[in-house]
């Protein structure tokens, strides 16, 4: 335990390194504070999203319009879906990422502590500058969280605030990015292999180089469409010969990584709570890793599945709908080794094991309508209907979010050295789980029978199933209201029964070698590990 | 968060109070009372739920609330509206039924696909379930110890894939299928506006007819009012609908003045963008006769849900007759480009004109809104110059797109309208000789 908790013998070095108030959370290098503060910062976000939602939810509750008009409809939708994807989810996990990888890998903090704060703090202006966009003249951003040319050439002066965040989001994930992969590939504990690792930090080095691949795309995508706005250049203003379709191509080579960037540390998290709870050790670990390598690689070579409809020659059809056929396998294996964990265990279901249960079942729903989707002839149907909705629905929230909840139930004890209240975690699995479904299974209907996304006013046989989303909705909105007050504020605040160092009779790794809640500093020398790599000796 | 729900609260008054006269004048629990009238008994329950401290309290009663009030209009909308043939049915569960081969083969696909899908999700989740129910701690079962099996890993891995090329051959053989746009019978070019249709008949029978296709303005209307009376095709009623002859390929080319847009019939299997600047294609054959619907079905701007698509499918002999009849009508109704008009018959024209495309965003009263900006004593159109307006209609301006597909007479006649209109009084007068001149 010495190596562990060596600041005991230094405690003048102690406190100079644990600076208190403020200055803690805006000067703060330690990597566990910066990670709480990517989560709470991601929370907010996502509420903020939330409430987006529900006033979108709220406008479609019946036909006709009641709520609001079609223009701030559109920037619902839009601004719903920028704040939840580069605000919500992806921050979220970089925040599990700071605060569990260096635990795991037996890493005293992140590699760069000070690019560290940067990456954190630069979310904040670009996060301010999208939620206030909506008090610009001409209102929030409306094109779409795609931001298809020409309509971004359409927009008021929020679309350049929309941009500049943009390019700021991207510099903090690809510094955070960088931070990652030099974290993982350098500090890891003498003994700690690459394929001895943790899979949630294979996950995140996966994740890293797709983000460090993406992120510039993207901000090549928006720098040009900035440009074709102010400064006379036409690359996709079909007025002067641009082309629109080109931004989409560019649009998807990040877009479609970009999913897989919002759901591999997910597969991460879940790979950890799987076999604790099953207490027996993860099947297929190596198969694990090659399949995640696997999906990142084909992630490359699928985005033109988003553009079936946008008249792609035959050959071009047929490849992207074989290649994206093709990405059901390594994520079909995934599965299959999570079940053969589970396989003749000793399962108890804790509210992360809940959690973890209830992502596999509903994220496969959405990985089936997602096979359904790549079918280019069917997708030629589906394309740009509620059915889209329903499945990304299911794989962002059902599957990253989902994951997430099963992530913060897991390593909360961790955090903040208190246990949740079980009942609570159930009432909230379970109420979640529920509402989730009312909003989005519906929603498969009304793509089925025709009805577009993006519609602020719909026929009227599609009330019904919108009624039913809209109330789905509220509850769900409000689980995570329950969340906040009755999970995340007493833990937070310290409430609740002391958290053993171990809570998890099953749980293996060496954020469990250290106490709860893990002390300021951990592993300052680098610990002695067993054949393992899981458990600290002498 | 407290803030937002007292606000939601008031939203709902606003929500029950809409729905009641549609709910018969009571929602279930709630019937009025003789000498209280719905609203104040309302209001009444939203006073009792201020009164509740607990935060708990006052979110259940709102979903209670909701609930309450979801079921009642559930139940009046199922009443009230109708299956449209050709369009949705009321709570529609799958595709439309198929009036194409393709969309024929796009069904049976989707079955095959979702049947192969729900036998392996019973399958693995059977499993699942079976493990949870029986290996469980609770229950008393050991841990096994085994963690890997080369054999089992290659099993599925290599199943899958092979489940998987069985999908994609008979996809294949639709894809090809649907990309062959050659040896049409009849080609028609689909132009999007914001936010409107245009069909041209560019080959075949009724070659040269062209018109422009948008939404019953009652319908909008009933939109904006926020309590739209049960009406079967709501929203996808049109004034001009593509009329094409049943049993025939008909060639769909699709463009975009402005932005892009997404030329969708479910019934039919078609949906293909509508992109400015370039052109693509799509292609049906109806095998019966009737209406179908669709709608737009890419994002284009504020009104991208009022954009519907009615296409009317006639025999042999019904279209025949319409072609004649649309080409009498045409020669009638051309405008005589050479024509010098009058301010008075000018402006009449021209208000006509500004209420089909202008007061979308402009407003009736001229006042604009948002982002669009005002042409009530706006400079430009006040400004003795009227090259400036007419430069601005014809190419666009910002949020403006171009509106040189108008007729010359139009424009002129638009133009004239708003120069004359509301607190403009310029008795200025734009002839269409001035904007043949200007598109030059």
């Amino acid at each position: 335990m010495s190596a562990v908790l060596d600041h005991h013998d230094h405690h003048a070095h102690d406190d100079h390194h644990a600076p208190s108030g403020w200055r803690r959370w805006v000067f703060a290098t330690n990597h566990k504070d910066i990670g709480t503060l990517y989560l709470l910062f991601a929370f907010t976000m996502l509420m903020i999203g939330g409430v987006l939602a529900l006033l979108i939810r709220a406008e479609l509750f019946q036909p006709g319009l009641q709520v609001v008009n079609p223009e701030l409809f559109n920037q619902l939708t839009t601004m719903h879906g920028v704040i939840m994807v580069f605000g919500a989810i992806m921050p979220a996990f970089v925040g599990f990422a700071n605060w569990m990888i260096p635990l795991q890998i037996g890493a005293a903090d992140m590699a760069f502590a000070r690019m560290n704060n940067f990456s954190f703090w630069l979310m904040i202006p670009a996060a301010l500058m999208v939620v206030l966009s909506f008090f610009m003249p001409g209102g929030a951003p409306a094109a779409g969280w795609t931001f298809y040319a020409p309509l971004t050439l359409q927009m008021g002066p929020s679309m350049d605030a929309g941009i500049f965040a943009l390019h700021i989001l991207g510099a903090s994930s690809i510094m955070g990015s960088i931070n990652i992969i030099v974290t993982v590939l350098n500090m890891r504990a003498p003994g700690m292999t690459l394929m001895k690792m943790p899979l949630f930090c294979w996950t995140w080095l996966i994740t890293a180089y797709l983000l460090i691949a993406v992120m510039p795309v993207l901000a090549g995508a928006i720098t040009m469409t900035l440009t074709d706005r102010h400064f006379g250049t036409t690359f996709f203003n079909p007025a002067a010969g641009g082309d629109p379709v080109m931004f989409q191509h560019i649009f998807w080579f990040f877009g479609h990584p970009e999913v897989y960037i919002m759901i591999l540390p997910a597969f991460g998290i879940i790979s950890a709570i799987v076999p604790a709870f099953a207490r027996k050790k993860l099947f297929g670990y190596a198969s694990m890793v090659y399949a995640t390598a696997s999906i990142a690689i084909l992630s490359f070579i699928v985005w033109a599945h988003h553009m079936y409809t946008t008249g792609m020659p035959v050959t071009g059809q047929l490849f992207f709908m074989y290649a994206t056929m093709l990405i059901s396998v390594p994520t079909g294996v995934k599965i299959f080794n999570w079940l053969a964990t589970m396989w003749k265990g000793s399962m108890t279901f804790e509210a992360p094991m809940l959690w973890a249960v209830g992502f596999i079942f509903v994220f496969t729903m959405g990985g089936f309508t997602g096979l359904i989707l790549s079918m280019a002839p069917v997708d030629i149907q589906l394309q740009d209907t509620y059915y889209v909705v329903a499945h990304f629905h299911y794989v962002l929230v059902a599957g990253s979010l989902f994951a997430m909840f099963a992530g913060i139930y897991y390593w909360l004890p961790k955090w903040t050295g208190v246990m949740y209240s079980e009942t609570r975690g159930k009432i909230h699995f379970w109420w979640s789980m529920i509402s989730f479904n009312i909003t989005f299974f519906p929603m498969h209907f009304l793509g089925l029978a025709g009805m577009p996304r993006r519609y602020a006013d719909y026929p009227m046989q599609f009330a019904d199933f919108n009624a039913i989303a809209s109330v789905g909705a509220f509850g769900f909105g409000l689980a995570q209201v329950f969340f906040f007050f009755a999970v995340v504020l007493p833990a937070m605040r310290g409430q609740g029964p002391k958290a053993p160092q171990k809570p998890w009779e099953g749980a293996e790794g060496l954020e469990w070698e250290v106490p709860s809640p893990a002390p300021f500093h951990t592993f300052e020398t680098p610990p002695k590990l067993d054949a393992t790599a899981t458990k600290i000796i002498g | 968060m407290l803030g937002y729900n007292k606000r939601l609260l008031n939203f709902e008054i606003q929500r029950q109070l809409a729905a009641c006269p549609l709910s018969g004048g009571g929602r279930i629990g709630h019937k009025p009372h003789a000498g209280e009238s719905g609203q104040s008994r309302i209001i009444k329950d939203i006073e009792e739920v201020n009164m509740m401290k607990s935060i708990s309290n006052k979110l259940a009663s709102l979903l209670l609330m909701a609930g309450a009030w979801a079921g009642t209009t559930a139940f009046t909308a199922a009443q009230a509206v109708n299956d449209l043939p050709g369009g949705p049915a009321v709570n529609q569960l799958n595709l439309h039924p198929a009036v194409t081969k393709i969309a024929a083969e796009q069904q049976w696909l989707h079955w095959f696909l979702l049947i192969i899908c729900t036998v392996i999700f019973v399958a693995v989740f059977g499993v699942m379930f079976y493990s949870i129910l029986k290996h469980r701690k609770s229950v008393g079962h050991k841990p096994a110890d085994f963690h890997e099996s080369v054999a089992v890993e290659i099993a599925w891995t290599v199943i899958p894939f092979i489940i998987v090329i069985l999908m994609a051959l008979p996809a294949t053989k639709t894809v090809v299928a649907m990309k062959d746009t050659s040896n049409a019978d009849l080609t028609i070019k689909v132009t999007g506006y914001q936010w409107k249709w245009g069909y041209d008949y560019l080959k075949g029978e009724g070659e040269g007819i062209g018109f422009i296709s948008s939404l019953d303005s009652t319908h909008r209307a009933m939109s904006e009012s926020g309590k739209p009376a049960p009406t079967d095709d709501y929203l996808l009623k049109v004034d001009n609908p593509l009329v094409v002859p049943v049993d025939k390929k008909i060639r769909i080319i699709t463009t975009a003045n402005d932005v892009i847009h997404a030329f969708m019939v479910p019934a039919f299997g078609i949906k293909q963008d509508a992109i400015p600047g370039f052109v693509r294609d799509t292609w049906f054959r109806a095998e019966q006769t009737g209406d179908f619907y669709g709608q737009c079905a890419e994002l284009c701007g504020k009104e991208h849900a009022y954009m519907p698509i009615h296409v009317k499918v006639l025999s042999a002999e019904d279209y025949a007759k319409w072609v004649d009849g649309q080409k009498k009508a045409m020669a009638a109704k051309a405008d005589d480009p050479a024509k010098v008009w009058a301010l008075g018959e000018l402006v009449q024209r021209g208000e006509k004109v500004y209420a089909a495309n202008c007061a979308v965003c402009h407003q009736a009263n001229g006042k604009g809104a948002g982002p669009f900006k005002p042409l009530d004593a706006s400079a430009i159109v006040l400004d003795a110059d009227k090259s400036k307006q007419i430069g601005v209609v014809l190419n666009g301006r910002a949020a403006m797109p171009s509106w040189k597909q108008l007729s010359d007479t139009e424009i002129a006649a638009v133009i004239t309208y708003t120069k004359n209109s509301w607190s403009n009084k310029t008795g200025q007068l734009v002839q269409p000789a001035d904007i043949k001149t200007a598109r030059k």
